[in-house]
């Protein structure tokens, strides 16, 4: 569908994002905001995947590209780096690490004590699993 | 040498850059030259070599920049898309989902601080899980320096990509969905490259839990420094 259109739909997203910043002064990013309303309004169907799949599908295809700009601002810190590479490096690696399997073991957990507390349930969900693991 | 300054000529550069070290990762199969790296890294010794202020890349860059927002706004979609995957199992994606990402930003930010970072450093290291544009915007919000938060994710990203799934091993994480989720988690879109060459099921997963993260940091990180004690 018309590009113009699929632009304009995606931009009415953040600028919805936008307002309600404005209006709240909440510390959430108005892109975060625009992207929630725009999968609730594709869930309610106020808009349609036709309306909006190829811009999205472009940025999100290529989302690497337009980073590198803000990254080239990396010649700003330099010397920042240079000074806090440790903390930077070491808190890096210690919490991917953390993140890792801290989510790894409650998805874990969660689904094995839903299974146990819903035998019922139990079934559909064995079931899943052979499909999914 | 003027025009190695002229606003068109240094967005082209931004082009040509990124497709040739695209062209290169793919010819050499290198993870480690990472695009998006090696373009931010040729760019940046152009710069000092023709000794061009940042601020007058800057200008062509926000050009580029600027779409950052939308992009963000765009990743609604891949989610709307996985709804079915999320109704299926909401309690335990949300409950690892939340506990990783609280624990990924209680961690990053006592041990910057342990090792002695800055205020500005750490709050830069807060959103490094999650995808750059999402995580520049988090850092932007809450005091930290976007451009150093961007190195950082994308740092995190090739670790959590190489290392991801040796650390999972050895933690005992057996399932393919908890796995797949754990690596869009820690290492938002290159975790996920890397789970998709293990199979689509763990991609799946895998993007599901850098979408679902990206939306938790933004929404979380203000209130969880605000509980550590940090005023935003």
């Amino acid at each position: 569908m018309n590009f113009i259109l699929q632009c304009g739909v995606l931009f009415t997203f953040l600028a919805l994002g936008e307002l309600i910043v404005w209006l709240t002064g909440i510390a959430v990013p108005s892109s975060i905001l625009g992207m929630l309303l725009l999968t609730l309004s594709l869930k309610l169907r106020i808009v349609r995947l036709r309306h909006v799949d190829r811009i999205a599908d472009f940025l999100t295809h290529n989302l690497g590209f337009f980073f590198v700009p803000a990254g080239v601002g990396l010649i700003g810190c330099l010397d920042l780096i240079a000074r806090e590479w440790i903390p930077i490096a070491g808190a890096m690696v210690v919490s991917t690490a953390v993140i890792l399997i801290v989510t790894g073991h409650t998805h874990q957990f969660v689904r094995k004590r839903m299974r146990k507390n819903h035998p019922h349930e139990s079934g559909i969900l064995e079931k899943q699993t052979e499909i999914i693991d | 040498m003027e025009f190695l300054t002229n606003k068109i000529f240094l967005i082209a550069m931004t082009f040509i850059v990124y497709v040739m070290a695209q062209y290169l990762q793919r010819r050499t199969g290198i993870k480690l030259l990472n695009p998006i790296l090696v373009s931010i890294g040729v760019l940046i010794c152009f710069l000092l070599a023709a000794d061009i202020d940042y601020s007058q890349y800057k200008e062509s860059g926000d050009y580029i920049d600027f779409w950052l927002k939308p992009a963000v706004v765009a990743l609604g979609v891949p989610l709307y898309r996985q709804l079915g995957n999320i109704r299926k199992q909401i309690l335990p994606l949300i409950a690892s989902e939340m506990a990783g990402c609280v624990a990924g930003i209680i961690s990053v930010v006592l041990v910057a601080r342990f090792l002695g970072a800055s205020q500005t450093v750490i709050m830069s290291l807060v959103p490094k899980a999650v995808t750059t544009p999402i995580a520049m915007e988090v850092s932007a919000s809450i005091g930290g320096i976007p451009a150093l938060t961007a190195a950082v994710v994308v740092c995190t990203g090739i670790f959590g990509g190489m290392a991801g799934f040796k650390i999972i091993k050895l933690g005992h994480v057996k399932s393919q969905i908890a796995g797949g989720l754990s690596m869009g988690t820690a290492a938002h879109a290159m975790g996920t490259s890397a789970a998709m060459e293990r199979s689509d099921r763990y991609g799946a997963f895998s993007s599901l839990g850098l979408t679902l993260n990206g939306l938790l940091t933004a929404i979380l990180s203000p209130l969880i420094l605000q509980i550590m004690g940090y005023s935003i």
